[in-house]
């Protein structure tokens, strides 16, 4: 048989498999423009300014622009001994230009980060500069004060002359480059990045231990009551999935408040003595209560939607063949709910390592969490550069988590109520 | 969940102690949200039960710290019901436009990168929301649309459509597609298709993915508390800074009406749940 004949016409006399693929082609260009608007929406509002938080963070042109001739000057100087002449002359051509702007405090601010003692001898540079004479401007910087003269501030301000800088991911684990160049701790009682983060895990992961504790047993309840009781019984978690979470932060905080209900109730049965009431708000115990009651329904309904599909015919098999009631839950039943463990364990876990509402309410100084100190730097001090390095640090910690659900769970089987 | 006679004792108790610690645990999940009802009542203004109230005193209630809320002077919560439903009803529209037609594109077989096309679409619900405020907010100041209510109607369509495409995708799995290819021979054109044949099998997913939508449009309050100004002040908002600053009944009156709504919503989804249900039943 010779090829002419193998191959399949359509009517317009093109062959078959040609036809096909640009059919094939056709329909997947329109399933992709059906996507196209929301996919673009994301990637311009959303996707491209996770990217801009990245740049900020490494940014750091600042100083950069704010003393272009120094570092022009500086890139002959070998950081051995003071610079020359040069150097001072093109420092002290800017700082002019920076007084005239009156910018020179913000200059101020940046140094003293890079190294402390740059306040005071920038404020008493600008008063000296006035009297500065022409010429010569190393001998007169030098004799405005003392640290002028020393080398390790010279070298201090060269090493905000790159553009980027790695600084504040170092900041926000309590890291730091050094006068010689190498990244070393902060003080032990300076440390309060890492407390934060190792906080934020151990909160998050003794919520999920708590979430699943508690959402085992009801969710095997549920599955396996008949439909009329388990629907009932389902409003009870549904409900408060569906209740405003800043309601459900309220009713806490009047529950654990010192004259709160709980307390009360305390009181009432006799645990603790009136007028020793226990903090149980404004504290790590905040935190763990409310974020726990609040994360539940997220660990029962993944659970729920696993344990409906057992047939309950395995158990009674497990049984009939010799198994305790508690070794066919452990052998038979158990293993067979593990997906749906592990659903709910990492959403749990994703959504309380971020979480931010709960803890700043009832969680005060022991009890918040990394996202906290992100809204602080976002709305307090405006480090926006730092508040990006460390919204990107707990990032891509959510986002191994997220991977690991893809690989577990897929994506697309996450089922919502 | 009776159990049979021939149960032996050890076993009959455990299974008092399960049902005692599964009872234990509702008591925990829906007892906070009753605390509020009750206290919303006080006519007093301390947010615990005085001795009236565990009297059943009827003078120990009152309507007013709903009257506070509803006339109190300088009260911010008429503005901020009015952004709050304005922003959330334009964010839902948004989100279920955006969010069916994408998950329409989605489920078809020929959809090319879907995996990854997938994890960027549903990635502002996994993002934590403090980062996806920061991120919105560097956004919005560049575009000039902080503080504006366009700026936070865009932001919650970001973190709408997640729950959109979802609950679509997930209805549209059941669809039978021979349905509309039979009204493709049929001589309809797609978009008559889509309106008189796809659209009203999906409409219950399609509509509980808009009540996801509006549910977190209306209770969504860190995306916000970044981009809003005084002007923009929502319910959450309002209730974040009455819980920071000082915890007023009136607040209280608020949450009770918030818990009202949600039930309302919760009803409208099971059912729309259960009614879809019936209809992809019918399709299998």
């Amino acid at each position: 048989m010779s090829s002419e004949t193998k191959q399949i016409l359509t009517t317009d006399g093109i062959p078959l498999e040609v036809s096909l693929k640009k059919a094939e082609k056709k329909n997947k260009i329109k399933a992709f423009l059906l996507v196209a608007p929301l996919l673009f929406f994301l990637i311009i509002t959303y996707v491209f300014p996770i990217g801009d938080m990245l740049f900020r963070s490494v940014d750091d042109k600042m100083v950069t622009q704010m003393l272009p001739k120094t570092f022009k000057a500086m890139e002959n100087w070998d950081g051995q001994e003071l610079p020359d002449e040069e150097v001072f002359a093109a420092f002290h051509e800017d700082f002019i230009k920076l007084v005239e702007d009156k910018r020179e405090g913000k200059l101020s601010t940046q140094l003293n980060y890079t190294k402390n003692g740059f306040k005071s001898i920038i404020k008493k540079l600008r008063r000296a500069s006035k009297k500065f004479e022409e010429g010569n401007y190393k001998e007169q910087i030098m004799a405005v004060h003392k640290r002028w003269a020393d080398v390790e501030y010279w070298r201090a301000i060269q090493r905000r002359a790159p553009e980027f800088t790695g600084q504040k991911y170092l900041k926000g684990m309590d890291m730091y480059v050094n006068e010689e160049g190498k990244i070393v701790s902060v003080e032990e009682d300076r440390r309060i990045h890492r407390v934060l983060w190792l906080r934020t895990l151990e909160i998050a992961f003794f919520v999920t231990v708590f979430c699943f504790l508690m959402a085992y047993p009801i969710a095997h309840l549920l599955a396996t009551l008949p439909m009329k009781y388990s629907n009932l019984l389902m409003i009870c978690v549904l409900l408060p999935f569906w209740t405003s979470l800043l309601v459900r932060t309220a009713s806490w905080m009047i529950l654990l408040q010192q004259q709160g209900i709980v307390n009360d109730f305390f009181v009432g049965i006799g645990l603790v003595a009136d007028d020793n009431r226990p903090e149980m708000m404004y504290n790590k115990t905040g935190s763990y209560v409310a974020m726990t009651q609040i994360l539940l329904p997220f660990m029962v309904l993944p659970l729920y939607s696993v344990m409906k599909t057992i047939s309950p015919s395995l158990m009674r098999a497990g049984k009939s063949l010799g198994g305790t009631p508690f070794v066919a839950f452990w052998k038979v039943y158990f293993p067979l709910t593990i997906p749906g463990i592990g659903a709910g364990c990492l959403l749990v876990f994703i959504l309380a390592i971020g979480y931010y509402i709960t803890p700043a309410l009832v969680g005060g100084a022991s009890g918040t969490l990394i996202s906290n100190q992100i809204a602080f730097h976002m709305k307090s001090t405006l480090d926006w550069s730092f508040a990006s390095a460390m919204g990107l640090m707990l990032l891509s910690g959510v986002l191994v988590i997220y991977w690991l659900y893809n690989k577990i769970v897929g994506i697309d089987n996450i089922k919502l109520g | 969940m009776a159990l049979p006679k021939y149960t032996e004792p050890h076993y009959r108790i455990w299974h008092y102690i399960y049902l005692t610690i599964c009872a234990a645990v509702f008591f925990f999940l829906i007892a906070p949200l009753f605390v509020i009802f009750p206290l919303s009542f006080n006519a007093e203004e301390f947010l615990s039960f005085s001795d009236g109230m565990k009297r059943l005193d009827p003078d120990a209630f009152s309507l007013r710290w709903y009257k506070d809320m509803i006339y109190g002077t300088k009260n911010p919560w008429g503005l901020a019901a009015k952004n709050s439903f304005i922003i959330a009803i334009f964010a839902t529209i948004g989100s279920v436009i955006l969010g069916t037609v994408a998950a329409l594109g989605l489920s078809s077989r020929h959809m090319p990168y879907k995996g990854l096309i997938m994890a960027v679409l549903i990635s502002p619900m996994i993002v934590p929301l403090i980062i996806s405020g920061v991120a919105i907010f560097f956004f919005m100041a560049k575009a000039g649309l902080a503080a504006t209510h366009t700026g936070i109607v865009l932001a919650h369509i970001i973190l709408g459509t997640p729950f959109v495409v979802i609950t679509v995708t997930a209805t549209l799995s059941g669809f039978d597609h021979s349905v509309t290819r039979a009204a493709a021979s049929l001589g309809s054109d797609p978009v008559n298709t889509f309106m008189k044949i796809t659209l009203p099998l999906i409409l219950p997913g399609v509509i509980s993915g808009g009540l996801f939508a509006f549910v977190t449009s209306f209770d969504e309050v860190v995306v916000v508390l970044f981009l809003a100004g005084l002007e923009n002040t929502t319910i959450p908002i309002q209730m974040w800074t009455g819980l920071r600053e000082q915890l007023s009944p009136t607040i209280l009156a608020v949450a009770t009406c918030l818990i009202i709504l949600s039930t309302l919503i919760l009803v409208t989804a099971e059912l729309l749940r259960r009614r879809s249900e019936r209809l992809r039943g019918i399709n299998r």
